[in-house]
């Protein structure tokens, strides 16, 4: 089978199995242990609402708390320029739609190739912090390293496809870096797609019932 | 025998000519067993999303006063949960059964070197929930963590001495039912102010912090002041006054209930429609959030920090006070404040008493530790960090340009005394409610 035909058909298919059913496994993990029972009285009722808000306050960098700034920056800046290169690139656009029919106006291709630039230069930022920074590389463990090279690898050989038309064996190999993304995903830290919004629901639930800040 | 030790600013035990921070005789594998159990024990959903959720930014380390301090890494918040987070992942986390071909058991030296970092360098202020992006609750981790520890026996010299104290006499500070009632009389021939005890009906119980009994008593007679002037049926009971909960520091489920329990008992044994909980945070945590689940079902009473009762009664018109000279800064308790939700309240009375209050920067939710909070302040060994942290503490009341600064804590205070005398700075806290006891306007 050419490999290109083996991306696009079973592995992709396996990815996906794989993304699907880990993180269904790893919530299951999570959400099989009992909700604490709370027998205090509330201070407040809306917790549906603390929780949402928790996951959208939570957006924005810390309010009279201070974190690092040029890290966060950082984030901000390869979480946007990622967004933008997946969701808006038009040949990913099409992607999308050969499987699932649903399409959507692409960005004009000078504002990706500056978004993958950013996410580039912001990925390896935030490497060069890992390795570096006294406190990141206490906390850092394979996952930690592992997770930036499945995420930057899709990148990179996006990139190497650059400019067309590209070689098929250059767009498989583009694919299968993505899929490998997929396949580790659930298993490492960046479930944190998923858990972002379990946790921070969690907290803005429980804070909310004593009014207490997140 | 631990004995305590009145004559510094800060009461503790005397400092230990040899440290016991190893409790019984087990060995180290059913410490570590017991560790493990005791902690998956009390898995909730919420920690058990919180252990999947950390993405390892260190974000929550600028937020923790002994990292800020000292720059040393290993006073990270979440890195405080490592040994937790190695357990979870081995023994119950989604793929532990992947985790457990790869993984050791956690070892009881490790625990034992995580001692000082559960215990002596985390006051379960909670700031770092603050600064995580992903709104981790170390602080409650941390709390479940020493509930491990101390099933392992692996709880500091002095803390476990007072809990201990605490659990055997009914108060950590030797505050027993006989000394209450000697200084409850002593208070009151003293003061001439009625201080009601043991009565056998009243709408209030009033309860207090041994801290305050025994180095404040002047708070006693001020709520009794306040009390009185509001004309409120109420009482201290000598069945359950103490509302420090040492059982949740050390990390003692069972002794944190007791100690629960037994104010519970006495509110409903006088028919109490209100427990009010002294100048203490942790006391409010303890009772106004923990209470009701220690007794395992609704409270039949309400819960009230001082400072909220002060702040209802305020509102409600009941309570007139003189307008208070000069400027003041408030320190906020984190367990009444940032964790408790009550922000407001001591602002509020503040606004009463006409102060001019001058904001320290950052104040409220997001305003620093004193660092004594969470047992810290009993261990001989964290002093230094804890002075270090103090200092953010000092820069923060003196940016803030106040003449006067207040708390509504007892053990803030005590840290504040003893930071105070430490390095000579020559500021005074003052308790809120004393603040109000002394401005109360003429009926």
């Amino acid at each position: 089978m050419p490999l290109l035909e083996l991306a696009r058909g079973p592995a992709l298919a396996f990815s996906i199995a794989v993304l699907v059913f880990g993180l269904a496994w790893r919530l299951y993990g999570i959400l099989r242990y009992p909700a604490r029972v709370d027998y205090s009285e509330p201070r407040r009722r809306d917790l549906a609402a603390g929780g949402l808000r928790a996951i959208f306050a939570k957006m924005a960098p810390p309010k009279n708390v201070k974190v690092r700034a040029a890290a966060m920056a950082n984030a901000y800046a390869y979480h946007l320029g990622l967004a933008v290169v997946v969701f808006g690139f038009a040949p990913h656009i099409a992607f999308f739609e050969r499987y699932t029919g649903i399409g959507w106006p692409a960005l004009p291709d000078a504002l990706i190739y500056v978004a993958a630039g950013v996410t580039i230069v912001g990925l390896l930022i935030a490497l060069l912090a890992r390795l570096t920074d006294r406190v990141l590389r206490l906390l850092s463990s394979f996952d930690d390293y592992w997770s930036w090279f499945v995420t930057i690898a899709p990148l990179a050989t996006g990139m190497a496809l650059l400019p067309a038309p590209a070689e098929p064996v250059a767009v498989a190999i583009h694919l299968l870096s993505l899929e490998l993304l997929l396949v580790w995903l659930p298993f490492g830290k960046l479930a944190h797609a998923a858990l972002v919004f379990v946790s921070r629901w969690r907290t803005g639930v429980d804070f909310t019932r004593k009014g207490a800040a997140v | 025998m631990n004995e305590l030790d009145f004559d510094t600013p800060r009461f503790t035990i005397k400092k230990p000519a040899v440290r016991h921070d190893k409790q019984g005789d087990a060995s180290d594998a059913e410490r570590s067993a017991a560790a493990v159990h005791a902690f998956l024990r009390d898995m909730t959903r919420s920690a058990a999303t919180y252990m999947e959720s950390c993405i390892r930014c260190g974000h929550c380390a600028e937020a923790c006063h002994f990292y800020v301090t000292s720059g040393d890494p290993q006073y990270t918040p979440i890195w405080k949960l490592e040994p937790l987070r190695q357990i979870w992942k081995r023994e119950a986390g989604p793929f532990s059964w992947f985790h457990k071909k790869l993984k050791k058991p956690i070892d009881s030296n490790r625990l034992r070197e995580w001692q000082e970092l559960l215990y002596d360098s985390c006051t379960l202020c909670g700031r770092c929930t603050l600064a995580c992006p992903m709104g981790i609750d170390i602080a409650a981790l941390v709390a479940q963590a020493r509930r491990g520890m101390f099933a392992a026996g692996l709880v500091p010299h002095e803390l476990w001495a007072v809990a201990e104290r605490a659990e055997r006499e009914g108060s950590p500070l030797g505050a027993t039912p006989r000394v209450l009632k000697e200084r409850i009389e002593w208070l009151s021939d003293e003061h001439g102010v009625d201080i009601a005890l043991d009565r056998p009906r009243a709408d209030v119980l009033a309860t207090l912090s041994s801290v305050e009994l025994m180095k404040y008593p002047q708070s006693l007679v001020a709520l009794a002041k306040i009390l009185n002037r509001l004309g409120e049926s109420w009482t201290f009971r000598s069945d359950g006054y103490e509302a420090t909960n040492f059982g949740l520091f050390s990390g003692n489920l069972a002794w944190q209930r007791d100690m629960t329990l037994k104010l519970v008992d006495a509110a409903i044994a006088c028919g109490a429609k209100t427990l009010v909980l002294p100048e203490c945070g942790h006391a409010y945590g303890a009772m106004r959030w923990q209470g009701a689940n220690m007794y395992g079902k609704p409270l039949p009473f309400r819960v009230l920090h001082i400072s909220e009762f002060l702040a209802e009664a305020v509102r409600a018109g009941r309570l007139k006070l003189k307008p208070m000279q000069g400027t003041v800064t408030f320190h906020d308790p984190c367990q009444v404040s940032r964790r408790g939700g009550a922000t407001g309240a001591p602002r509020e009375v503040l606004a009463a008493l006409g102060a001019e209050l001058r904001e320290m920067p950052p104040a409220g939710d997001a305003s620093w530790c004193c660092g004594g909070g969470g047992g810290v302040i009993t261990l001989h060994r964290a002093d230094e960090q804890r002075y270090r942290a103090f200092e953010i503490k000092m820069r923060q009341v003196e940016s803030s340009g106040a003449q006067r600064l207040a708390t509504s804590c007892s053990n803030c205070r005590l840290t504040f005394d003893d930071g105070q005398a430490h390095y000579k700075w020559g500021r005074k806290m003052e308790s809120l409610l004393e603040l109000v006891a002394g401005s109360l306007a003429a009926p």
